[in-house]
């Protein structure tokens, strides 16, 4: 199959998808983002110091790691990982932040915001911020705020403030609320690192070109272990950061399968999930229009996922393209399942992987034994666990 | 003539300017949006903005938020709203009324129901807040087709461009957006707001309506004094905020009364 990849197209949208839905009050700042980011991303000068700061400060390229002992118990498939999770701050949201902040300081704004659900994309930003010199604000869900007292604790330290979010569910959905007005308010000097590729374009595009980095090395990495490309190529899918940025890459490679995970949370049959592409209807949230959870007025609703990270009601826009188009497919794990993989892969691998890793480690690993063990799936290893020790020991009964 | 028009023909013959409140509709309670609405007429408005709550008001402040909270909570949807003003229009054959709010609920609906319900009970304008001119045209040609005037917003940082872009699919009234920021926002400056008007009126003969950050009858008379129209929300939400369920009406209409006086102290329509 062949698609007309230059999406998304001149005003921002993936066919029916993506777009510019915001207040005119944003408008100027989209547009002044997109030249600068046009600007940027032409200038070699640019281009060398990302690769530079990847490199020497994120740690890539990340390996891909044949998981040879978990793919034998299984007894299909051979799984292998890409070890997202071995970055700086732990997770692929790095690689996206490290873009954007030294777009902000190309762009002369001396103050950068973001949102954050677990904290991950919170840390990254604080991270940079620190690395650049740069003043930084995350808005924070006051229930998050709660959940994941390590991450703010983690945040404050590299000199973030950390504002909490009263309003809505006081969630990952009403920070990113929140961190609008905050743009709207101070857009000037102030930069918004949105952590995801949802949003009103520039982001979603933005954020995935910067994302890539995950794929194409991949494709090298494929090559060079094996010898030919994964039969599948896996990830988890919230915003759908991680998952874009491996799949992009390989859109153009037919005989790859494209799958992204998303969270059924405690079934998606008992509405506490927060599968989007699975279950939900196109709206307009947050800037664009794509796959949202809302209810028959068009309210946006509150989702479930045992991951933080996945908790989302919308999805990028792109993945509500590449659904429609048939290029990916999108399937669902639950938290039960996903706590399942979490612990194969400490006791197969040694690897502890992030809570929403662990959806797209559990439908390979569903996936595997129907399959010959000459067959190979890629899955992205988005991030490590350790932000979800208290969650995982809760369900376990245990308290630190 | 629309409604809305014919307000501004109206107020310029008579040398005056307009006010414009702006309640959330289901807001403290669903019996108590259409006495709020013929308080709003009592104290002097002359068009009413009724807001459409949804879960997400990305552009709002705070207050704004919380009275969309409030509505939900009471169950308040589209449906619900446009029920309001077919009561509402049962006395009032007059009052402009018209629906701001956020393009998801109007999508889940459907653009033709929507189109065709606000029709039927009588509204005049709709304001969708995430619709820029770009991803709505469509949906404002339609509008126009059925004699409702759609609304847009301009802001600070809107380029003479797009200001031309806006006014091209505009009617009724334009709304400026007084400051960069959210609703409710504190800080306003006249002098800007001022030395950007001229710009918008090169570009469109229609009437100027200046919102967010209006708080009291001084601020509503210096902007009254270099607009057509001035847009008060949140002020009044938190009068309504303040208020029992038993003086919330009779506390609103002091405050809208008082802006009014504040209005029609500054000079008359150009």
């Amino acid at each position: 199959m062949k698609l007309p990849y230059d999406l998304p197209d001149a005003s921002g949208h993936f066919g029916p998808y993506g777009g510019v839905f915001v207040a005119e009050t944003l408008i100027a700042a989209l547009d002044e983002l997109k030249l600068a980011y046009e600007d940027a991303r032409r200038d070699p000068a640019f281009v060398a110091e990302l690769e530079y700061d990847l490199k020497y400060y994120v740690g890539r390229p990340s390996p891909i790691y044949h998981a040879k002992r978990w793919s034998d118990a299984l007894g299909g498939a051979q799984i292998y990982l890409k070890r997202e999770d071995l970055n700086h701050t732990g997770a692929h949201k790095v690689n996206n932040c490290i873009g954007q902040a030294m777009l902000a300081r190309r762009m002369g704004k001396p103050r950068v915001i973001a949102e954050t659900g677990a904290g991950q994309h919170g840390v990254a930003a604080a991270t940079v911020a620190a690395r650049y010199g740069m003043q930084c604000v995350v808005y924070m869900g006051s229930e998050d705020i709660r959940r994941q007292a390590s991450n703010v604790y983690r945040m404050k330290l590299l000199g973030a403030d950390v504002v909490p979010v009263e309003s809505g569910s006081k969630t990952l959905k009403d920070a990113l609320n929140e961190a609008m007005r905050d743009w709207v308010t101070n857009v000037s000097d102030t930069f918004y690192i949105i952590g995801t590729v949802a949003g009103p374009h520039p982001y979603p595009m933005m954020v995935r070109d910067f994302q890539t980095v995950i794929g194409r090395e991949s494709i090298e990495q494929m090559r060079e272990l094996c010898g030919r490309q994964p039969d599948a190529v896996i990830a988890c899918v919230g915003g759908g950061s991680n998952a874009i940025g491996i799949f992009h890459p390989y859109i153009p490679c037919a005989d790859v399968r494209l799958i992204g995970v998303e969270a059924a949370g405690d079934g998606i049959a008992t509405g506490r999930h927060a599968a989007s592409l699975s279950a939900g209807r196109p709206g307009i949230l947050h800037g664009n229009r794509t796959y949202l959870l809302q209810d028959d007025d068009g309210q946006i609703i509150e989702t479930h996922s045992i991951s933080a990270g996945l908790d989302y009601p919308g999805v990028g826009p792109e993945h509500a393209w590449l659904k429609d188009s048939g290029r990916a497919e999108y399937v669902s794990i639950d938290d039960a399942e996903a706590l399942e993989a979490f612990h194969a892969l400490c006791h197969f691998e040694g690897i502890i992987p992030a809570l929403e890793s662990s959806h797209a480690a559990a439908y390979a690993a569903r996936l595997a034994p129907t399959l010959g063990k000459d067959r190979i799936l890629l899955v992205n290893l988005s991030g490590r666990g350790d932000k979800d020790m208290h969650t995982v020991a809760e369900k376990s009964g245990l308290s630190f | 003539m629309s409604r809305i028009q014919s307000v501004f023909e109206r107020l310029r013959a008579e040398g005056r300017k307009a006010l414009i409140p702006f309640i959330t509709a289901g807001d403290p309670s669903p019996s108590l949006t259409v006495p709020l609405m013929r308080a709003l007429v009592d104290a002097g408005a002359d068009i009413i903005e009724l807001g459409v709550p949804f879960s997400d008001p990305m552009a709002d402040g705070p207050t704004i938020q919380r009275a969309s909270e409030r509505a939900l909570a009471n169950g308040v949807n589209l449906e619900r709203v446009f029920e309001t003003v077919a009561e509402f229009r049962k006395h009032d054959g007059d009052t402009p009324v018209v629906l701001m709010g956020y393009a998801n609920p109007i999508e889940s609906l459907g653009i033709d129901a929507f189109i065709a319900e606000a029709v039927r009970v009588g509204v005049d304008g709709v304001l969708v807040v995430d619709y820029p001119p770009e991803e709505c045209g469509e949906f404002a040609a339609r509008l126009r087709d059925k004699a409702i005037d759609p609304i847009f917003l301009l802001a600070p940082t809107s380029t003479p461009e797009r200001i031309a872009r806006v006014a091209a699919q505009a009617r009724g009234y334009v709304y400026y957006v007084s400051l960069k920021g959210v609703t409710g926002s504190a800080s306003l400056d006249v002098e800007s707001v001022a030395a950007r008007i001229p710009e918008i009126r090169t570009a469109t003969g229609l009437p100027v309506g200046v919102g967010f950050g209006i708080r009291d009858a001084q601020t509503a008379k210096a902007l009254a004094s270099v607009a057509d129209a001035v847009i008060v929300g949140s002020r009044i939400i938190e009068e309504s905020e303040r208020s029992t369920p038993g003086d919330v009406v009779s506390r609103v209409r002091a405050l809208v009364a008082e802006l009014r006086g504040g209005v029609d102290a500054a000079g008359s329509l150009r």
